[in-house]
């Protein structure tokens, strides 16, 4: 059995935290700088252009992109032929998000508790979601997730007999609610079937997924472009100031579900939509 | 409109603004968001007094990143002004004639910027390393346990903001989506 040391986990999370909060992925980058050309508003080509001119500044001078550097959430797919030695995972993972966090000058935006609101002072704990997966590898997927957007999201429980168009409905209606909040241009993560916690972390997971590429399922691909379109003229534009870009791409996710019910996760993400990966 | 302002602001040069115009702001603005907002207002109910005197100042709903060493301030882009509503109608009427922020305000906020004269202004939320460039210098003037949260005293030059609630009632984020909702 192929044996890993927690200490490659640790440092492979603290290089990706500094990374990622400073240089969005290659996907992101290419919607965000094609973005402007279809912008009919001067006040949103105008903004658009900030944000490009942000991105520069971010990845040339080292200056996050946007202050709030997220809460860690972290997808660790372990091979089920992997034995990890040298301590215990959970730490591993939430060392590499302190390191990253306190070397990589990032703000520290976690509370221990969510009433009496202390300040954990190192952005940790890390929102983790483990999976077994085949193989000898283990795959780390880190989302620093902002706020602004994050307290957007909502989770629809809709009925069979809604369908497609109620899913639709309910997708507008969040991002319609959310309009200058969530930081637009906006990506949608949407998950669509299995249960209430499911339907979330599907949304959640089709944020990490690359912008530039459909699902495979034929009608959830035709999904992702008509929503696109129908949030792009709902007129909210570049942060809200109205236009036509108010989201870049739509990432759509299903898993089955129950004979009774029908969950929608919309998890709403702002431009700085970052997502980085690495296999060890 | 491209306007140049600087701070700080008084009523006859608020009661000019229009949503929609496009400012840069030079001077001195505060900044303050979730927790020193919660701690203010419970100064206030003590009937103490506030460590900054809002009378015709601007606050910056921030939490900037850490400066790195030989940087003023981290990345600083303005986070979402709702969450401030429960507050801001309170430091409007003592005095406080601009925010800066992002995203919808309630009824009660805008009535009070209407009250008041005051004015709302939007930077644009996620371009924090565009924005930290027009900070020229920051200090921490209150609250320095809050970490990001601390009131902090910013001197800025040509800070891009837009008017989008101005005293005469209008509401830029109203207005300008209906322009381009098909």
């Amino acid at each position: 059995m192929r044996e890993l040391d927690v200490k490659e986990i640790t440092s492979a999370l603290r290089e990706m935290a500094i990374s990622i909060n400073h240089q969005l992925s290659p996907d992101m980058c290419d919607l965000l700088n094609n973005s402007d050309k279809k912008e009919e508003s001067p006040l949103g080509k105008q903004i658009l252009g900030q944000l490009k001119e942000n991105m520069k500044i971010a990845k040339e001078e080292m200056i996050p992109i946007c202050q709030d550097t997220g809460m860690a959430v972290v997808f660790a797919e372990i091979g089920q032929d992997v034995h990890l030695v040298g301590g215990n995972i959970e730490d591993a993972i939430n060392e590499g998000i302190r390191q990253g966090y306190v070397d990589g000058y990032l703000r520290k935006s976690v509370v221990r508790d969510p009433i009496d609101r202390v300040n954990t002072k190192d952005n940790t704990p890390a929102v983790i979601h483990y999976s077994i997966v085949a193989g000898d590898k283990v795959k780390l997927t880190l989302s620093p997730k902002g706020f602004g957007s994050e307290n957007m999201s909502k989770v629809y429980m809709l009925k069979p007999a809604q369908g497609i168009e109620g899913v639709k409905e309910a997708v507008l209606t969040a991002v319609k609610e959310a309009g200058p909040n969530a930081c637009p241009p906006i990506v949608v993560g949407v998950g669509i079937g299995g249960t209430f916690e499911k339907c979330a972390i599907l949304a959640k997971k089709a944020l990490t997924r690359s912008a530039a590429i459909h699902n495979e399922i034929p009608y959830v691909k035709e999904l992702e472009i008509e929503l696109l379109e129908k949030i792009n003229n709902l007129g909210i534009g570049p942060a809200g100031l109205g236009g036509r870009i108010t989201a870049l791409a739509v990432n759509v996710e299903t898993y089955p579900t129950h004979i009774a019910g029908l969950p929608v996760g919309i998890n709403i993400c702002c431009h700085v939509n970052r997502h980085i990966s690495r296999e060890l | 409109m491209d306007i140049r302002l600087n701070t700080p602001l008084t009523r006859d040069v608020t009661e000019k603004l229009t949503a929609g115009d496009y400012v840069y702001l030079s001077g001195t603005i505060y900044t303050a968001r979730d927790a020193a907002h919660a701690r203010m207002n419970e100064t206030l109910d003590r009937g103490e007094s506030l460590p900054v005197d809002w009378k015709n100042n601007i606050v910056y709903y921030l939490g900037p990143t850490p400066a790195r060493p030989g940087n003023v301030i981290g990345s600083a882009g303005p986070t979402t002004a709702s969450r401030m509503d429960k507050y801001a109608p309170r430091l409007l009427d003592m005095g406080l004639i601009g925010m800066i922020g992002k995203g919808k305000r309630t009824k009660e906020v805008l009535d009070a910027v209407v009250r008041n004269g005051g004015v709302y202004f939007a930077a644009v939320g996620g371009a924090g390393a565009l924005l930290s460039k027009c900070i020229k210098s920051a200090e921490v003037v209150a609250y320095d346990d809050l970490g990001t949260e601390a009131i902090r005293k910013l001197e800025v030059e040509n800070l891009p903001v837009i008017v989008v609630a101005d005293c005469k009632g209008n509401n830029l984020y109203e207005t300008a989506t209906e322009k381009y909702k098909k």
